[in-house]
């Protein structure tokens, strides 16, 4: 009888698993879920791309970012000035590869920093209920209910602008959220029946919930880091944009942008604030990506 | 002789019923209301009833996946030492906990998805001693291989098996320290009829195997008749009939365990079997009836069923015990 296609197929499936090719795995089942995502992958190369020219912009621009020159004020983009000149001659391309540095450190940073502390208590409390749950549950609705602007408005008032401050109260104001979402899959994952069959060994809660457990709660956080890296870095842009973020010496992709309050600037010189703009929404966007990405490859029901 | 492995008296498990703008306790669930019951080395106890008559919660007391109100559990060991669990620190039930282990109903929840079989079972060995990685997976590799699994297995994740099989490796979980008792909380209701049979007879094959006691917690009456060796029968977070189970079946005593009996299937066309369907639904445990909780739904309710409440009695059928809480017995009661 003639072999089929599919045949064949299998006849290569088989002699694949003779040979146990097959049941080696060289690369965890999270890594090959994650690269099989082509936009999380596009995603990734982008937020690297950006990440490495940040981190190297010495290497990649002659120009100091700070130095003034009034020789070379307002200029177009040209072949010396990538993106052109700022309204004191700083070279807008210097200034937003620099900017990055600040403006990822602050997003990222805040980002994580504050899904630590919302899943560290989050998990605890979530698992345990009781009345560390309701005590922590009002604490966060305390900190949720503080409208930032004002946060913000009172510690610049009292320690200036600086960018630790505005880091400290991104995670004051951001932890709540988290803690939330951690906690809110606690209550439903602790149910489980998993969760019992540990708990009728007897292993410590910590084992339990920050080991067993937290990995099922972990896909909803992933999107949520990555929402708010981008909520992050936007609402620096914005505060900055007021003149409330970071020092405006300091160059931040918020600190470029501000230059566009100016009617004049926004109308006639498009390089001051376009590019930057662009590498903001690009950035936010790869981030998002990413996010997509880990949560799909970290929910072990999905396939990949 | 017969030796009890665990011995409960007067076990009870309420649960809050809170309400109100202060929360305050206006109630409570009375799912498991004052249990008495011996659980004899080696033998197969089923705990019938239909659902929300506690018979689950009563499994999980024993463990104290759910803490007793009231009550003692008490484990006695193969020295007849015996220990009050319910009374000792968290950290004292460590050893108990080894001897006591439980197989859940649900095969879809009962495995932590984010885990390969290894890495679920690995964390409850490494607490209780076995500390080299090789040794742990000996153990889990046996014991796959004496639920008829692959060795291979315990590198998969829960999602790559079939209902039978995990339940197979729910079954596993439970063995994997060794226990003297394992409470099936319905551990093969969730599963088709024909996995059911080679589940439940892997399941002897191991209690055989291993000298196990097993709590039988089932709401299948055809499936105790198969396993048990003795039958509780459970109504309403009570106790109402227990004796052996070929006792169960022929000389019933208890009209809600009749009715259940008459519930079961019975291939054989030409048999007529009386049904005898029950009106109504269970009351509530939070405002049991006053009287035999019974008694709403009793075809052969009395005005004494209304006032009082029975108590459970020893009658002797065939020769054997057999226990029952009835006001309508005619049986002698034996002290």
């Amino acid at each position: 009888m003639a072999k089929t296609s599919l045949d064949r197929k299998f006849d290569q499936i088989k002699k694949r698993e003779e040979e146990k090719s097959f049941s080696i795995k060289k690369r965890s089942r999270i890594v090959s879920k994650f690269l099989n995502n082509r936009l999380a992958v596009f995603g990734l190369i982008i937020f690297t791309i950006i990440i490495l020219a940040s981190l190297f912009a010495p290497l990649l621009s002659p120009y100091d970012p700070m130095r003034v020159d009034l020789r070379s004020m307002r200029q177009a983009p040209s072949f010396d000035h990538w993106f052109g000149t700022d309204s004191t001659g700083r070279d807008v391309f210097t200034r937003v590869l620099f900017g990055g540095r600040v403006s990822i450190f602050i997003g990222l940073g805040s980002a994580i920093l504050s899904a630590v502390v919302g899943i560290a208590v989050g998990c605890y409390a979530g698992y345990k209920g009781g009345w560390i749950d309701v005590i922590a549950l009002r604490v966060s609705e305390i900190f949720m209910s503080f409208p930032q602007i004002i946060l913000v408005l009172l510690l610049v008032s009292i320690t200036g602008q600086s960018l630790f401050n505005l880091m400290a109260i991104f995670i004051l104001t951001g932890w709540g959220g988290m803690y939330r979402l951690a906690r809110a899959r606690m209550l439903s994952l602790r149910e489980e029946e998993y969760v019992q069959a540990l708990r009728s060994f007897g292993l410590s809660t910590f084992t339990i919930c920050y080991k067993h457990m937290l990995p099922n709660a972990l896909s909803p956080i992933m999107v949520n880091i990555t929402l708010s890296t981008a909520m992050f870095i936007l609402t620096e842009a914005g505060l900055s944009f007021l003149g409330l973020g970071v020092p405006l010496n300091i160059p931040t992709w918020g600190n470029i942008l501000n230059v566009a309050q100016d009617i004049l600037i926004l109308q006639n010189y498009w390089w001051m604030w376009g590019p930057v703009g662009l590498v903001i929404s690009v950035f936010v966007l790869c981030v998002n990506f990413i996010g997509d990405g880990l949560r799909d490859s970290t929910d072990p029901s999905q396939q990949g | 002789m017969k030796k009890e492995i665990l011995k409960l008296r007067d076990v009870k498990v309420y649960f809050p019923v809170k309400a109100g703008v202060f929360n305050r306790t206006v109630g409570h669930v009375m799912a498991v209301d004052g249990v008495d019951l011996d659980i004899y080395r080696g033998e197969v106890l089923g705990l019938a009833g239909e659902s929300g008559c506690g018979k689950t919660t009563l499994g999980k007391a024993i463990l104290r996946l759910v803490e007793p109100t009231n009550g003692e559990v008490t484990y006695v060991s193969k020295e007849e030492d015996e220990t009050e669990l319910t009374s000792l620190e968290k950290k004292d039930m460590d050893p108990f906990r080894k001897k006591l282990q439980i197989v859940f109903q649900d095969p879809h929840s009962s495995l932590n998805p984010s885990f390969t079989i290894f890495g679920s079972l690995q964390d409850p060995l490494k607490k209780f001693g076995v500390n080299s990685k090789e040794e742990r997976r000996k153990i889990i590799g046996d014991l796959l291989e004496a639920v008829n699994m692959r060795r291979e297995y315990m590198d998969r994740y829960p999602h790559e098996f079939s209902g039978g099989q995990r339940q197979r490796i729910g079954i596993v979980r439970a063995l994997c320290l060794d226990p003297e008792l394992i409470v099936c909380d319905e551990a093969v209701s969730a599963l088709d009829v024909s996995i059911q049979a080679q589940v439940l007879q892997l399941l002897m094959q191991l209690k055989k195997d291993n000298n196990l006691t097993y709590l039988f917690i089932t709401h299948d009456l055809s499936v105790t008749e198969y396993l048990c060796d003795r039958i509780a029968v459970m109504y309403l977070g009570r106790i109402v009939e227990l004796c052996d189970s070929e006792d169960l079946y022929k000389n019933t005593l208890h009209p809600y365990s009749e009715a259940l009996i008459s519930a079961i299937p019975v291939a054989d066309l030409d048999k007529k079997t009386k049904r005898i369907v029950l009106e109504g639904d269970v009351p509530s445990p939070v405002n049991p009836p006053k009287g035999c909780p019974f008694h709403p739904r009793c075809p052969k309710a009395k005005d004494i069923c209304k006032t009082e409440v029975p108590t459970l009695k020893k009658y002797s059928t065939n020769g054997n015990e057999h226990y029952a809480s009835c006001h309508l017995i005619d049986l002698p009661e034996i002290s």
